[in-house]
């Protein structure tokens, strides 16, 4: 809340952004966004999409985990069936690429909403080891089956737009960002709606949303479905990106990866999502900058690399977990807060 | 198919059964305890298996001794975490928690890999490698082995949660935490006790599927195994757990010999879906049941 804000209708209440100075700030992003490729190098671009892809996949997630409180190991097998989908239809039937995002979605959304079902059973711990299970069978499948290319994997041709081949990396910038805030809006906007606020219910209480009339197997059901088809948009879209799929892009440890982008972002805000999907893709190369400042006092630091990152991971997901809980969202929040409030803060 | 070999794998399944069931009975000891759930068990494994490397290398130690401080510091790692990290989350969402386990895997396989590197490492021989024959039945002398030194711990758990005063304090933590506490028993230092035992557990395991298999940064996936071993036998359930252990070790060995290893993880999660559909709450699991 900023201070001179007062809300004087509902529909100002819960609009997205209350004040002009959101938008002007929105406005300024997007402009820089719109800049972006033609200011930084191909590496950073590279960064850029891999974080839209991210934050694609990590606001869905959110979706599941965060509002809907299911927790989902598997998310990254979702992401596989987009990429594939992609694959699979650029090489048979080689329709437009808006087109085939969307069948991705759509069939992750169903094989989403079929690892789904148990989630009436069982729940909590029972359903992240169900969701690990249909992971590790979707997996088998992509390296077994003959018509996914085995496991030599697939090669996918580069997305068209009136003909022209989007290869480099600034090409599919201006696929892949679009997407991304277009997802992100999609999902702000679900929370506004009596979809979204039963999701929230089941999450809050699931027995009290039943009593008050929510039909759970569906909203859950529902909620694997739009989480599983925003995996498979950001899936297909890495198809683009990488222009090879493999049974090994997607594994377990991807799943682990986007589960604690919402947890360090902050589980149950849109805000959180995108902050913990930026801030644990760049974490690595952070990671990186600094060995190679170190490497002239300490030169073993470039083999120390690998084992030093997936202790950073860890301890990540820990430190956040015990000393805020509520993630970088809140972090964001407290920031904003000590602006508003100065020079009069408490 | 030659019914000796048939005998002979399921006999090999029962012995990496068994380390499953010690296994599994240091995870349902953390979970009947103290309702977390430790993802991270299968990396306990491994540390215990590197101290174990770690001891070894101090050459004027004698081999017992490494082991015995292995499973010691395995136990310490136990306490550690439990303190430092597990308390703190008490009370807070069992998601939270066990996502909490998940990080502590990922430091543990990253501590492991900065001080042993990500190369596979042989353990010293320390079992007999004369083959053991069960009737005309040839087993590797490692798995039989190591199937009897877990049989023994084993049974030396349940002796303990049985007779031995803490083990009954365990016992009635896991019952109802509130009434424990209540008739005098020091709840956070079982707490602390569960999570001890069941590190020396897991790496007792550690050692011995180090001994037979050679210990990667990669060995948590055994934890993958576990994890649908407790869970098809309950989670909160010692027998259970022994009982799942055995079958899913029997069924991944006929799998892998038959199909080959890369099917060993399908057939036993495609196990535990269909568990799940039936039975939620596994064999002898308790049913939890929820009111509003």
């Amino acid at each position: 809340m900023r201070i001179g804000t007062a809300h004087q209708t509902y529909a100002q209440a819960e609009s997205l952004l209350d004040s002009n100075v959101q938008r002007f700030m929105l406005a300024a992003f997007f402009i820089l966004l719109a800049a972006f490729p033609y200011l930084a190098s191909d590496y950073w671009i590279y960064l850029a999409c891999l974080v839209g892809i991210n934050i694609i996949s990590v606001t869905g997630l959110n979706i599941l985990t965060g509002f809907t409180g299911l927790v989902s190991l598997g998310h990254a097998a979702f992401m596989a069936v987009g990429a594939y989908t992609v694959a699979l239809m650029e090489k048979h039937i080689g329709s437009p690429f808006v087109f085939n995002l969307i069948v991705a979605g759509g069939v992750a959304a169903l094989i989403g909403m079929f690892v789904g079902i148990p989630s009436l059973r069982v729940k909590g711990l029972y359903l992240a080891v169900a969701t690990i299970a249909a992971a590790i069978i979707l997996h088998f499948v992509f390296a077994q089956w003959a018509f996914v290319g085995r496991t030599g994997g697939m090669n996918v041709t580069p997305a068209k737009l009136f003909g022209l081949e989007l290869t480099r990396y600034w090409q599919v910038y201006w696929l892949i960002i679009p997407v991304a805030a277009l997802a992100i809006l999609a999902a702000a906007n679900l929370f506004r709606t009596r979809i979204g606020r039963a999701f929230i219910a089941i999450r809050d209480r699931d027995i009290s949303a039943e009593v008050l009339g929510i039909p759970l197997l569906r909203y859950k059901l529902l909620s694997f479905a739009i989480s599983s088809f925003y995996a498979g948009v950001a899936g297909g879209l890495w198809a683009y990106m990488q222009r090879t799929v493999t049974p090994e892009s997607f594994p377990l440890e991807t799943s682990i990866f986007l589960l604690a982008a919402v947890i360090i972002g902050g589980m149950g805000s849109i805000l959180g999502g995108i902050l913990g999907a930026i801030f644990m893709t760049l974490v690595p190369d952070m990671l990186k900058i600094a060995v190679s400042w170190l490497t002239p006092v300490f030169p073993n630091a470039p083999a120390l690399l690998a084992p030093v990152r997936t202790i950073v991971f860890g301890g990540l997901i820990i430190g956040f977990l015990l000393f805020e809980p509520k993630g970088l969202a809140e972090i964001w929040r407290r920031v904003r807060r000590f602006f508003h409030l100065w020079p009069f803060r408490k | 198919m030659d019914w000796l070999y048939i005998v002979e794998i399921v006999l090999a399944g029962l012995g990496s059964g068994s380390l499953l069931s010690l296994t599994g009975v240091a995870f349902v000891l953390i979970y009947k305890a103290t309702k977390v759930v430790n993802l991270a068990v299968g990396e306990m494994l491994m540390m215990g298996a590197y101290f174990f490397l770690g001891f070894v290398s101090i050459s004027f130690l004698p081999l017992w001794a490494a082991i015995v401080l292995a499973i010691l510091a395995g136990g310490l790692l136990g306490g550690v975490v439990e303190r430092l990290l597990i308390r703190p989350m008490l009370g807070e969402s069992p998601i939270s928690v066990f996502m909490v386990t998940v990080g502590l895997g990922s430091v543990l396989v990253g501590v492991v890999q900065l001080f042993w590197g990500s190369d596979q490492h042989t353990l010293p021989a320390f079992l007999p490698s004369r083959p053991v024959f069960l009737g005309p039945a040839v087993v590797a002398p490692k798995i039989a082995v190591s199937f009897v030194i877990a049989s023994i711990l084993i049974a030396f758990f349940l002796v303990i949660f049985r007779y031995w005063r803490g083990g009954v304090a365990l016992r009635a933590t896991a019952t109802d935490q509130g009434a424990a506490y209540s008739c005098g028993i020091n709840v956070p230092r079982v707490f602390s006790f569960a999570w001890i035992a069941a590190g020396m557990a897991a790496a007792a395991a550690g050692i011995l599927i180090g001994s037979i298999g050679g210990l990667s940064p990669v060995m948590g996936v055994f934890g993958l195994s576990v994890l649908v071993a407790v869970i098809v036998g309950g989670l909160d359930s010692v027998l259970g757990a022994l009982i799942a252990g055995l079958v899913i070790g029997v069924v991944e060995a006929v799998v892998g010999a038959q199909f080959g290893g890369e099917y060993k993880l399908m057939v036993t999660f495609s196990i535990l879906v269909v568990m799940l559909m039936i039975r939620p709450y596994g064999l002898f699991g308790t049913t939890e049941i929820e009111r509003l």
